[in-house]
């Protein structure tokens, strides 16, 4: 089975509320694919469609080709965390991963790896009802591990986090994607996949507003705008203007140009000697990538809406 | 993989599920307590005593039948010894009787003529004069025509209509070794055979004869505030015979006369004695009693008291079964560990049924040997049943619970909230049972009640059978319901798969 997940134009309606409307996106293996979209995008639907609990009304969600409702043993194919909570509060940790490894055809000896691994092996007998929500990840992570899967899906596992917690998260992660799973995790925070995620779906109102690698989203985002200081800002903008560039004053002394990368700027106000003191290349970060996405998004959505309103 | 082999993997999984939930187990042995306790609680308070005059004694024990039931064997008998094969032929020609009316003033008799339907008189070949010995008879009834009964409680129905001198019944019974043949006439010509009957291990010299009986009229009254009032009125039956001949070897025209099974008062002289008068031809018998099953007496189901506690217990363990994974969003786990839905219920579904099986059995097993134990040791006369009714009672009242916990569990998968579907499953199976046991409601209306709800499973629990060929009070309140017991809980069974079905349905279309 090759370990992908494939989502093809899935459109699904809640009532008269559209959560989906024709998402569309593949997660390829061997790298984190980061699934964004503020609260309310269709994160956790389309997560549910691809694991079989919402039916699409159309469309078609594919695991490695197959859907998953049929999927024999599917721990085995993927492994899911959606919602930390769901547990048996008076049934320990250790016994509510041993029944999803009996409904799997696995042992406890897999439930016992599974539980070093996820570092739970302190609290294993404990009941489940008394853990953080740190606790509660980790044992759901340790679920989703318990059938060695090549797909893995996971809904905001940084919630309730500590730093040591997310720092591990982001490790392990890492880990998995880097034995050549694909590993899909979704967040509304786009700060908690920096260095984790190699490439992003960016989600809004129910559909993609951008898929791409992380590195292409920023250069995107960052353009290549450089923030100049310079004692004669009007003597600079006229050079660098006349080499192509935009240039904006901030204030007295700061401009910030953009159309041309940093090394250009500083070889042209040397070459006609314009004094500056600073050339900053900006760099953008995810977040503000995101923030410039979703503001899009919003964007665009005002205006449909004013279209369907006609 | 096969299929059966995923199943089994599911089985495992929730079977995992149930036991390491520890509050699920303690009340699944809670339950079985509350059966056991309340069965032997209230076979404890249960007491039995009788008087002779003014001393206090064991309650004398009704005769044992040749199928090991209580019987009722008390009829006036005009008899002979019958070695080996022969016959006995008699014209009925008269059939009369008189009833106890209702007392207007106090110690003052009433009494008014007529037969009760089941009021008998006929020819009979019986083994030896012991109450409760084979026998097979052929009767004319006060209300049922011609009849051909033996050892209790078997009954063929015959020409119907009553007799009398213009209409007189022709009756003859044969015996050729261990086989019994009734025949009947109108006319003592054209004869039609009623019914043939073997009475294994006949013994070689037996008594044949007349006999006259008649069975206390039965009067419920639905009280004014539930429950029912029964009053058993004596009645006695007389009947002419002409045209008696006898063949084989016999005394002859030397006929004895016996009471068999009349009751002594206490100062010795027999009550409510029969008679037999003898002018020319004719015999004229007149008879009190019943050849018949004996009814009175605990039944060993009066040990599983408990079945409504532990019923209540198994229910809410069931419905928690499944409504806790809804409660906490564990049914999405579940559901992506068996995305066949209908799969996963069905494992749940065994799994419950199990447990509570077990649960059930174990209690049972228990509170009905030693629950009858302590009723006989409190002077109750228990109602002897055979083993394989007993075993039938104790396995059935688990089959019982099972079945509700299924039905139970299917409620919860349906409305995915506790407390919604506890009130339905107690609605469903406790509260008819409830109206149809207490007397509250008219028989009739409690007795559909039993049939239609899954309450009709309780009728598992019935050891003793309602007889058509006597008059009783079969209603639910008294213990007697109208379906067979596996038919009874054969509803049961099929309103659990109904909603089982149905909830495996709704879950399959449901967004989980």
């Amino acid at each position: 089975m090759r370990a992908t997940i494939e989502v093809n134009d899935v459109r699904k309606r809640f009532g008269s509320t559209v959560a989906l409307d024709g998402m569309s996106f593949t997660v390829e293996p061997g790298q984190v694919t980061g699934f964004v979209g503020p609260n309310g995008a269709g994160k956790s639907t389309t997560m549910r469609v691809i694991l079989g609990l919402d039916a699409a009304d159309s469309g078609s969600a594919l695991i490695g080709g197959r859907p998953y409702r049929s999927l024999r043993s599917p721990l085995l194919h993927v492994g899911a965390l959606l919602d930390a909570g769901a547990l048996q509060p008076s049934r320990s940790a250790r016994n509510h991963l041993l029944w999803l490894a009996h409904s799997q055809g696995l042992t406890a000896g897999r439930v016992d790896e599974v539980i070093e691994r996820a570092g739970l092996g302190q609290v294993a007998r404990r009941k489940a009802g008394g853990f953080s929500l740190g606790m509660r990840q980790r044992l759901g992570i340790a679920a989703a591990l318990l059938g060695d899967p090549p797909v893995i899906i996971l809904d905001e596992p940084f919630n309730g986090l500590d730093p040591d917690g997310i720092v591990w998260m982001r490790e392990f992660l890492g880990e998995l994607a880097g034995q050549g799973r694909a590993v899909l995790v979704s967040s509304h925070l786009m700060s908690e996949l920096q260095d984790t995620a190699a490439h992003v779906v960016v989600v809004g109102r129910g559909r993609v507003i951008a898929d791409t690698s992380v590195a292409r989203l920023l250069a995107e985002v960052s353009g290549d705008r450089v923030t100049l200081r310079s004692t004669a800002p009007q003597e600079a903008a006229r050079v660098l203007e006349q080499a192509g560039a935009t240039v904006a004053a901030v204030d007295r002394d700061t401009l910030t140009v953009s159309g041309l990368p940093a090394e250009r700027v500083v070889t042209l106000l040397g070459r006609y000697a314009v004094p500056f003191s600073e050339v900053t290349a900006h760099r953008a970060t995810l977040e503000e990538a995101y923030m410039n996405l979703t503001r899009n998004a919003v964007e665009y959505r005002a205006t449909t809406g004013q279209e369907s309103a006609r | 993989m096969s299929g059966r082999h995923d199943f089994t993997r599911l089985l495992r999984a929730e079977w995992t599920k149930f036991r390491t939930v520890l509050g699920w187990v303690i009340t699944m042995v809670l339950a079985a307590a509350a059966v056991v306790l309340l069965g032997l609680f209230s076979a404890s308070g249960s007491h039995a005593s009788c008087g002779a005059g003014p001393v206090e004694i064991d309650c004398p024990e009704p005769p044992l039948g040749p199928e090991g039931q209580a019987v009722s064997d008390k009829f006036f008998f005009v008899h002979q010894p019958l070695q080996g094969d022969g016959s006995i032929t008699v014209r009925v020609t008269s059939m009369t009787g008189q009833i106890r009316l209702p007392d207007l003033t106090p110690g003052v008799r009433r009494v008014a003529p007529g037969v009760v339907p089941w009021a008998k008189a006929g020819v009979i070949v019986k083994d030896g004069m012991r109450q409760g010995s084979a026998y097979a008879a052929l009767m004319v009834t006060g209300r049922h025509g011609v009849r051909m009964q033996h050892n209790y409680t078997h009954d063929v129905a015959g020409r119907p209509g009553g007799v009398s001198k213009k209409d007189p019944r022709w009756l003859r019974l044969t015996r050729s070794g261990d086989t019994l043949t009734g025949d009947e006439s109108a006319d003592g010509r054209r004869w039609s055979t009623v019914g043939t009957v073997r009475l294994a291990g006949l013994s070689d010299t037996v008594e044949i004869g007349l006999f006259a009986t008649s069975p206390c009229d039965l009067l419920v009254k639905q009280g004014d505030f539930g429950g029912s009032i029964g009053q058993c009125r004596f009645t006695e039956a007389t009947a002419d015979f002409d045209q008696v001949s006898l063949q084989g070897r016999t005394s002859g025209d030397a006929w004895r006369q016996d009471d068999v099974g009349v009751t002594e008062a206490p100062d010795g002289a027999p009550h409510h004695p029969g008679r037999f008068e003898r002018s020319g031809g004719t015999f004229t018998v007149t008879g009190v009693g019943d050849i018949a099953p004996h009814v009175e007496g605990e039944s060993i189901e009066s040990t599983l008291t408990g079945v409504l506690a532990g019923l209540v217990v198994v229910v809410v363990v069931a419905v928690l079964f499944v409504t806790a994974e809804y409660r906490r969003g564990l049914i999405r786990t579940t559901l992506l560990a068996s995305p066949r839905r209908g799969r996963a219920l069905a494992a749940k579904a065994v799994v419950i049924a199990a447990v509570t099986f077990v649960t059930g059995l174990a209690a049972a097993c228990v509170v009905v040997p030693v629950g009858t134990r302590i009723l006989r040791a409190n002077g109750n006369y228990i109602l002897p049943v055979s083993l394989l009714t007993e075993v039938r009672v104790v396995v059935g009242f688990a089959a019982l619970l099972a079945a509700a916990a299924v039905l139970a569990l299917a409620l919860g998968a349906l409305f995915r909230r506790g407390a919604a579907a506890v009130a339905a499953a107690i609605a469903l199976i406790l509260v008819p049972y409830l109206l149809a046991t207490t007397s509250v409601l008219p028989v009739g209306a409690a007795q559909w009640l039993v049939r239609l709800t899954p309450a009709a499973g309780f009728a598992i629990q019935q050891s003793i059978p309602e007889y058509p060929y006597m008059t009783g009070h079969y209603a639910p309140s008294a213990g007697y319901y109208p379906l067979p017991p596996w038919g009874g809980l054969a509803v049961t069974c099929a309103y659990a798969a109904i909603a089982l079905a149905a909830a495996i349905v709704l879950l399959r279309r449901r967004d989980a």
